[in-house]
Order: C-alpha cells, then structure tokens, then sequence
C-alpha cells in the first residue's frame, strides 16, 4: 500500500528539482539536480517492491532462505547511485565554488566565456 | 504485493553459480578494462613522482589495442563470447559481451586514445596538472571501453559514470577561466542526461525485473507494451542528450572547445559515440517494437540533426566551436541508420560511429596545430596558413572530406550505406538530408579551409596582406603533434581506401545486433524453444 | 575551529575513528559494515584532523597523497578481480582461504581484498576533497 503514499512523494521531488534547476543561479541548480538524484533514488526503491520481509541473508548451513526475503537489488542499485550521485555533486560543488570565485558569476547569464555573446556575425568573405 | 517467494522456485545455491571454468582465452574480454583501470589507478599512486608517466601509459594502451584486435578477430569468425562476473550464471551476475560492433568501438577508441597520448606531449601545461592527465585519461579509456563491452544496463550507468567524472577531470586540466564556464554546462547537463537514464532503469526493472541485456531482449515483448515505450522514450531522451542529437546538443559546442586541442581530440572520438552505440542497442536490439513506434520522432530527430548542425558550423567563428557542430552532424548521421533499421542501415550506422571516431579526434588535432601555428582561436584571426603549413592544410582538406563523406574518403562509404538504407526505408526526407548534410558540411568546411589557408591575411581590410601572426612548430610540436595527426590522418586515408574489413564487419556487427540469437547464447541464457514467455518481474 | 576543547580532543578523536572504521571495515564481511562505510568513517576522522590542526599537518601525518591511495585502493581492488585467473574462473570470482591461528583459523578471501580496496578508495577521495575544501578555507 506505501506505493499509494511514494508515488506522490517522488513527484513532489521531482516537481521540486525542476523547479530548481531552471533557475539561474548555479547553487540553486545544484541543489535541485540533488534533489533530483534522491528522487529518482525513492523511485528505484518504489519499483523494487517496497516489502517488509527479513534481510535477504541466507542462515549458515543452508542453501536458501526459509522465508520470504527482502528484495536486496534495488537497494544495491540505490546504493551504487547515491555514491556516484555524491561523487558527482562533490565535483559541482567544487567546480561551481571555483567559478563563482574566479568568473564572479553565480548567475549563469553572466557565464558566456565560452560562448559568444551578442550577435557575432559569421565570418565574412568567401 | 508479497515478495517474490523463492521457496517456491526451488533455486539450488550451486545452480546460480557457474561451473564451467573460464578458459584464458575469454579472459581478454575483461582485460582492455582492468588494464585501462589498473594503469589508471597506479598513474594516479605515482602522480607525483618524476617517471615516465607517458610510457607507462603508451605502454598500457598499445597492450589494449593488442588483446583488442586478437579479440575482433576471434568475435569476427566466431561470433559473440561472454563472460559472466563472479562466476554467477548470467541474468544474476553481470555479464561482458565481445561482439564485433562493442569490440570494433573499443578498438577505435583506444587507437584514438594512443594518438592523443602521444599528441599530449606538445600541449604546454604546468607540470602538476600534466600529471593528472595520464590517470584521467587511463580511467576515461576504461569508462569508455566498459560502456561498449558490459551486456548489463545498470553496469552501464556505472560505466558512464566513471567516463563523466574522468571527463570532468580532464576538462578542467590548466584551469583556465573558459574552461570553467565549459564545464559547469558540460557537468550539469550531462549529469542530468545520466539521471534520465537512471530513472528509465528504475521503471524498466519495476516493470520486467531484470537489467541484464540479453535478460531484456528475451522478456520485453512480453511486458505491458504502453508502459515499455515510455520507458523507451526516457532512454531515447537520456542517450539522444549523451550524444548531443539537435535539441539536446547545447553542451558540446560550449564545452569542447574550451580544453587543450588533445583533450578536445579525446572527447570529440569517445563521449558522443558512446551515447550513439548504446542508442543503437537499445533501440535496434533491445526494444525494437518501441522503436518502430518511435520511428517519426527518430527520422524527424536524425533530419534536423543532419541539417541545423553544419548550419551551425557554417555560423561559427571560433575553430574548434565550428568543429564541435560537425561532430553534432555526425550523430544525426547515426540516427539516421536507427530511423532505417534494416542491416545495410545499421551497418552504415555502425561504420559511421567508427569513421567519427577517427575522423573527428583527428579534425580537432589538427584544428589544435592551426591554432599553435596562427596563435589565434578565432578564424577570423587566422589566414595564410597554406603558405607556411602546406601539410596540416592539406590534412585539414582531407578530413573535410572525410567528413562530408566524399569519396575516396573514410566518410563515404557509411553516408553510402545509410542513404541507400533510407531510399530502401522509402524515408525519402532522411536520405535527402543525408545528402545536403554532405554538401553543406562540404560548404562549412571548404570555407573554414578557404579563411584559415587560403586568405592571405586575417578578416578585414588587410586580408590581401600576408599574416603576421604566423609561427613557426617547434621542434617538440613537429615530433609529437604533427607528427600524431599526420599518423591518424593516414589511417582514415588508407581504410578509406581500403574499406572492406570494416564494410564486412560493419554488417556482422548489423546482423547480430538485428538478430540477437547470438548475443543471447553467447551470454549463456536459453533461447524461448516456443511461445513461453515469463515476466521475471518481481510481484 | 581553534577552540582549545577541540584541539585537545580532536587527536585522541581521529585515532579512535581510525581504529573503529578498520574495525568496521573488517568485520564488514558478514556482519553490517565494509570497505565504504569504513572509508567514510576514516575520511571523516581525516576531516576532523584537518579543522583542528589545519590541512598542511594532516598531509604531513598522512604520509601519502589522498589521490595516490585512491589509486592504490583501485588498483588492489582489480588486482582482487584478477586473481581469480590462476583458477580459471571468471573476473571478481572469490576465492576463499583460511590460515590455523592458534586456536581459531584466519579466513582470508579475494572479497575482503575487494573491500580493503574500497576503503582505500574512498579514503582517499572523500578524504582529498574534504582537505581540498578545508585548504579554501585556511585561505582566508
């Protein structure tokens, strides 16, 4: 029955992640793009069957469980995304500290070093 | 929704786990990773110290590229050859699979690896983050090389990973302040194309509970067709962002150029090729019934692709930046072969994955030698270069060719491909686009050609007057830079000419990821003896 | 954080972290814990070290570069991987052993090898971004 209670849960993360990252400023977007990750997190979880069996260990001595176990993948999976969800965040984390200190730009309006601004003409001649 | 009950499927522990042993030879489909992974790791141990951090890494990647071309040939005669981790059977543990397509891709790119590599030597940056560059790229052969080999999706994702925070490394090597601002757009979009793939796994195992590839192609025709082809269309979304197909693209012409010409080289033959090949086996070989749903959307999608991206290069006036919009034209190229999905389609989509590889990493190498020689980015800043240079302007005119795909050029033969596959298809729309693709390619990069080389001086007043700005290579630059360039510049030159190996095995590689019989035994399942199907979807 | 509380406390707080996430780690196999968590215990010990005493001591008791065990930890973590090779089994097959010690034997596995390189791993990441976003600070 929690699926019922999870699905709008997750929605409310997301709607709030989108919400985020189509803002400006880059601490905000990096927040919602975390948000986003644990939502999606809740959503592996929800799919995984949302059960409350024993820990999937098998007893010493035996072959297979004898009651009905916890499905251990989608916490496995889970488990590998929020590591390498953290990794990442870490990564922008630094990376927008870094730019907000040497570009002075937590605004992403004012991040187009790479990107002309205005209206370049293309090249002429030829 | 009780758990599933394992009391009643009777599963014997031994049973899940294989028996047979693994003969040495099946070992060298894990070796190209662990190796990439291990030198990786020792390069990152010994960073510091003042070794030979090239040749260990040269040495490394020459060893991949051995075991690699032994294997391509084996997998070419033989056929697909697994090897299931930790000696579990195969939907449980996870599975490498050495196709031709996987294997021919990983090939590529390790070659493409070793040039930069060597290329790297005439880059200047400061000693310190010279060493970092050898582990990240080590750890991004590996990230790559995984992605192409592993048969199971959430190992994907890991390998994805891996290839995205190695990229993040790499770009930000010498710290400049463009590189900053490319790579806050690189690292946010493609971290949110990485968790759109995410949550297409999420649903696709809630649906028929398993990740494996070969797991998926059995049981998906049995599942709920509606909820497979949303799932579907948030991979296609996730990859079709990977790849940078037109919508979706705004990353790549505002990051790549923005690195040193080496590391744009990298990124330019791996990234965006990764995201097309797993496009491909997701959609041609997993979910074939999504993707004919799909079919519009794909062609509409490959013939804006085709056409908006040399447009954009035409309008270019940064070098690299101009480049990056080829690349871009490439991807609508291989769409293009999903949308037509009949073996001469895929096959031409195939061989042009490979052709990209080369060709682009070899287009932003020489595009990083005009830049040494003009001192400048801008092309509007460049001129005269044919005078002093003749060399890289005849490399540059080669690989324009290339890449619109004129013959006797490398690009020819999959353009060939994939507009007879359309006209095939009756998309006359997509073999049409195919075709002004190449023209207008061909009219972006003569012009590029005609501004950098051929006008006597910069835009301007003065353009009849001779460049002043021009330098001379240096002694390093001529050995390493130049002198890789010219190496892999010979490569596409030769195959172009020569192309039948890699026609011949551009269509196994079709064949097998159209009729996936050989990918599912060589994975070790059972092929459905009739109409059994069995969601293995956890209830 | 010059607080003489906490500089009094913070050595004798890292050892003890220290020895706890080995403890952790080891007994990971079978019993909750592992490589991971035992990492992130000693990255925050690292952490801890590095607010008392400031980042320059910290990479001078640690001896090695954090990315350089980063490096270590995934290099015997495939190193693991491989050994089962000379079994001819297939890649992360494990492999178990047990040693007499005395009274009890010792069980030593390719798993384990897997985990102690994940601690490395981790050590050394979280640990060189904690003291890399510590350093930013000291400069000021």
């Amino acid at each position: 029955m929690i699926e019922f209670y999870m699905a709008p849960l997750i929605g409310v993360f997301f709607t709030v992640a989108v919400y985020l990252i189509l803002s400006r400023a880059v601490i905000q977007m990096l927040l919602g793009i975390t948000i986003l990750g644990n939502g999606v997190n809740l959503l592996i979880f929800t799919l995984g069957r949302i059960t409350r069996e024993v820990p999937p260990i098998v007893p010493q001595g035996l072959k297979q469980p004898l009651q009905d176990i916890a499905n251990p993948l989608p916490q496995a999976l889970i488990l590998t995304a929020i590591v390498i969800g953290f990794a990442l965040f870490t990564f922008l984390l630094i990376l927008g500290y870094r730019a907000y200190q040497e570009l002075d730009a937590d605004d992403t309006n004012n991040m187009r070093l790479a990107e002309p601004t205005g209206k370049t003409k293309p090249p002429l001649s030829y | 929704m009780a758990s599933h009950s394992v009391a009643q499927t009777e599963i014997e522990l031994p049973a899940a786990m294989l028996e047979l042993p693994t003969s040495v030879a099946d070992w060298s489909i894990v070796f190209p990773v662990v190796i990439a992974l291990m030198a990786g790791a020792l390069l990152a141990m010994v960073r510091h110290s003042r070794g030979s951090q090239v040749g260990f890494s040269v040495l490394a990647v020459v060893a991949i590229i051995v075991i690699e071309i032994d294997l391509f040939f084996r997998v070419l005669e033989n056929g697909p050859v697994a090897m299931t981790m930790g000696n579990w059977l195969p939907p449980f543990g996870i599975s490498f699979v050495a196709d031709v397509m996987s294997v021919g891709f990983a090939l590529a790119a390790a070659v493409v690896t070793l040039v930069v590599l060597i290329y790297f030597q005439a880059e200047i940056v400061p000693r310190e983050s010279r060493h970092g560059f050898y582990p990240l790229v080590m750890l991004l052969l590996a990230g790559v090389t995984g992605a192409f080999m592993t048969g199971d999706l959430f190992n994907l994702y890991v390998w994805f990973e891996v290839m995205l925070i190695s990229s993040f490394g790499l770009l930000i090597i010498g710290g400049k302040k463009i590189q900053l601002d490319g790579a806050i757009k690189y690292g946010f979009l493609n971290f949110l194309a990485t968790t759109f793939f995410l949550v297409g796994l999420g649903y696709l195992y809630g649906l028929i509970g398993t990740l494996n590839m070969a797991d998926i192609v059995l049981i998906a025709p049995a599942a709920e067709p509606a909820a497979m082809t949303a799932i579907a269309a948030i991979f296609f979304l996730a990859f079709a962002m990977k790849a940078a197909a037109f919508p979706v693209n705004a990353w790549l012409p505002a990051s790549y150029h923005t690195p040193d010409a080496a590391v744009s080289a990298l990124f330019a033959g791996l990234l965006t090729k990764v995201g097309a090949y797993v496009l491909l086996r997701i959609l041609v070989a997993l979910l074939p019934e999504q993707r004919d749903v799909f079919d519009p959307l794909i062609t509409a999608i490959a013939i804006l692709t085709l056409i908006i991206a040399p447009l954009g290069a035409i309008a270019q006036t940064n070098l690299r930046r101009a480049l990056g919009f080829f690349v871009i034209g490439g991807i609508g190229a291989i769409l293009a072969g999903i949308a037509a999905p009949s073996v001469l389609g895929v096959a031409g989509a195939t061989f042009y994955v490979f052709h990209a590889m080369l060709t682009m990493s070899a287009f932003y190498l020489v595009a990083g030698l005009v830049e040494r020689v003009t001192q400048a980015t801008d092309t509007r800043q460049m001129g005269g270069v044919y005078a002093s240079n003749s060399l890289i302007s005849i490399m540059f005119l080669i690989l324009v060719f290339a890449a619109a795909g004129l013959p006797p050029f490398l690009g020819f033969w999959p353009k060939l491909l994939l507009t007879e596959a359309a006209l095939q298809d009756a998309d006359w729309w997509l073999a049409a686009a195919i075709l002004i693709n190449s023209i207008l390619t061909t009219i972006a990069g003569t012009r590029l050609w005609a501004h950098i080389f051929w006008r006597n001086g910069r835009e301007g007043k003065k353009s009849e007057l001779s460049n002043d700005r021009l330098r001379e290579l240096k002694a390093p630059e001529k050995t390493f830079a130049l002198g890789a360039s010219v190496a892999l510049v010979l490569v596409i030159v030769v195959i172009g000419l020569r192309p039948n190996l890699i026609f011949d095995s551009s269509r196994v590689a079709a064949s097998d990821l159209l009729q996936t019989e050989n990918y599912i035994e060589a994975v070790g399942l059972e092929l459905p003896t009739q109409a059994n199907p069995t969601t293995g979807a956890p209830q | 954080m010059k607080t003489v509380i906490f500089k009094t406390i913070a050595p004798a707080l890292t050892a003890i972290m220290v020895v706890f996430s080995i403890f952790v780690l080891l007994r990971g196999h079978n019993e909750p814990g592992g490589g991971f968590i035992g990492g992130l215990i000693a990255a925050s010990a690292i952490a801890i070290y590095g607010i008392a005493v400031g980042v320059e001591n910290v990479r001078k008791a640690l001896k090695f570069d954090p990315i350089s065990m980063a490096g270590f930890g995934v290099f015997i973590a495939s190193f693991a991987g491989l050994l089962s090779l000379g079994q001819s089994f297939p890649f992360l097959t494990g492999l178990w052993g047990y040693i007499p010690f005395g009274e009890t034997k010792i069980t030593v596995s390719t798993p384990m090898l897997f985990d102690i390189g994940v601690y490395f791993a981790v050590v050394g990441t979280i640990g060189a971004v904690a003291l890399a976003l510590e350093e930013e600070d000291d400069d000021k």
